[in-house]
């Protein structure tokens, strides 16, 4: 049952989620949420292959850096997002118009 | 094991499906608690022990927190809600079938066969079934088993990922100096330098920089500020 398969079929659900959060939620904190469902799905990934082919420790290696990077990038998006609701007063994504995108 | 894999597999899925599905922004944090713990849990079923502990940690435990504390520090009112209008949904959900169906029916599938090229290097023919290019492949490029890390251990990667995190790489010992060895027919030499797999203490050391410019940064960018008065 826990196949190789199996691990890209979750990562793909969590992929395919969380692109599809990212464009579809007008609140910002969404947005983000949506980005850790993508990394997510490519830890899965990576894990998977890891386990499954002769990749070996690098994939989880891989996995362990992406890991760090969200991180990262979740405490400077979030940052982002206060400066945002602390100029426009909501948090919403579509508010974010001032340099006429 | 099975049925682990497919309790934890299908609460990832659904958690990760309620979060798009869910309006309210604490739902949807708690739907994405549901979703990363049981991908740590997937981890542990497949023998990455320390990148789930990992993603407990940092995800769940750190991330996460970060996110409720977005949500506390934005939220205008006690359950704050940003709708999208159903038609947006709708199409999401169209546009969001169509891409799981395309990720899907990319994930490849066949069989591999080995052949040997001029040079006497074995070449894997069909580039579609990973399981079987792996049963191929490992007994050409494989170490014999020395109580090192190998997938079909169990787990215990905490060691080897530290020796690699640290420049090392003992579970991938001298491939290359074994097949140029058998190639030029003679004896490697030890002085010859090194001929492992390289490992990974230079991406540790820009992740731990990068992670000190990005705690700068989201200081300054976080700090108090008078709220601007022309606000919208």
């Amino acid at each position: 049952m826990a196949t190789l398969n199996a691990y890209l079929l979750v990562g793909a659900v969590l992929f395919v989620c969380g692109v599809i959060c990212m464009a579809t939620k007008r609140n910002g904190i969404g947005v983000l949420m949506g980005v850790e469902l993508v990394l997510n799905g490519a830890n899965v990934n990576f894990v998977a292959f890891s386990k499954f082919t002769s990749l070996g420790l690098d994939g989880q290696v891989f996995s362990l850096f992406i890991i760090v990077l969200a991180a990262a990038e979740a405490a400077v998006a979030l940052a982002i997002a206060l400066n945002f609701y602390n100029n426009h007063l909501t948090i919403d994504v579509d508010r974010g118009n001032k340099l006429k995108g | 094991m099975s049925a682990l894999f497919l309790f934890f597999a299908i609460a990832s899925c659904l958690g990760a499906v309620l979060v798009v599905i869910s309006q309210s922004v604490v739902r949807m944090a708690f739907w994405l608690v549901v979703s990363l713990g049981s991908v740590a849990a997937l981890f542990f079923l497949a023998d990455a022990d320390f990148v789930g502990a990992a993603q407990l940690l940092i995800y769940v435990g750190g991330t996460l927190v970060l996110l409720v504390f977005g949500v506390m520090l934005t939220a205008s009112g006690p359950y704050m809600k940003i709708e999208t209008s159903p038609g947006e949904t709708a199409i999401a959900g169209v546009v969001g079938s169509l891409f799981l169906f395309m990720v899907i029916s990319s994930t490849p599938s066949g069989s591999a066969q080995l052949t040997l090229d001029e040079d006497g290097h074995t070449v894997v023919k069909r580039t579609g079934d990973w399981e079987a290019i792996h049963d191929a492949v490992k007994p050409a490029t494989s170490t014999p088993d020395d109580g090192s890390f190998d997938d079909k251990s169990d787990g215990n990667t905490l060691r080897p990922i530290g020796w690699a995190l640290l420049g090392l790489r003992p579970d991938r010992v001298d491939i290359t100096r074994e097949t140029e060895a058998g190639k030029k027919k003679e004896a490697a030499d030890p002085a010859s330098g090194p001929t492992a797999a390289p490992g990974y203490l230079l991406p540790f050391e820009i992740a731990s920089v990068h992670l000190l410019v990005v705690l700068i940064g989201a200081a300054y960018l976080a700090r108090a500020k008078r709220r601007s008065d022309e606000a919208s």
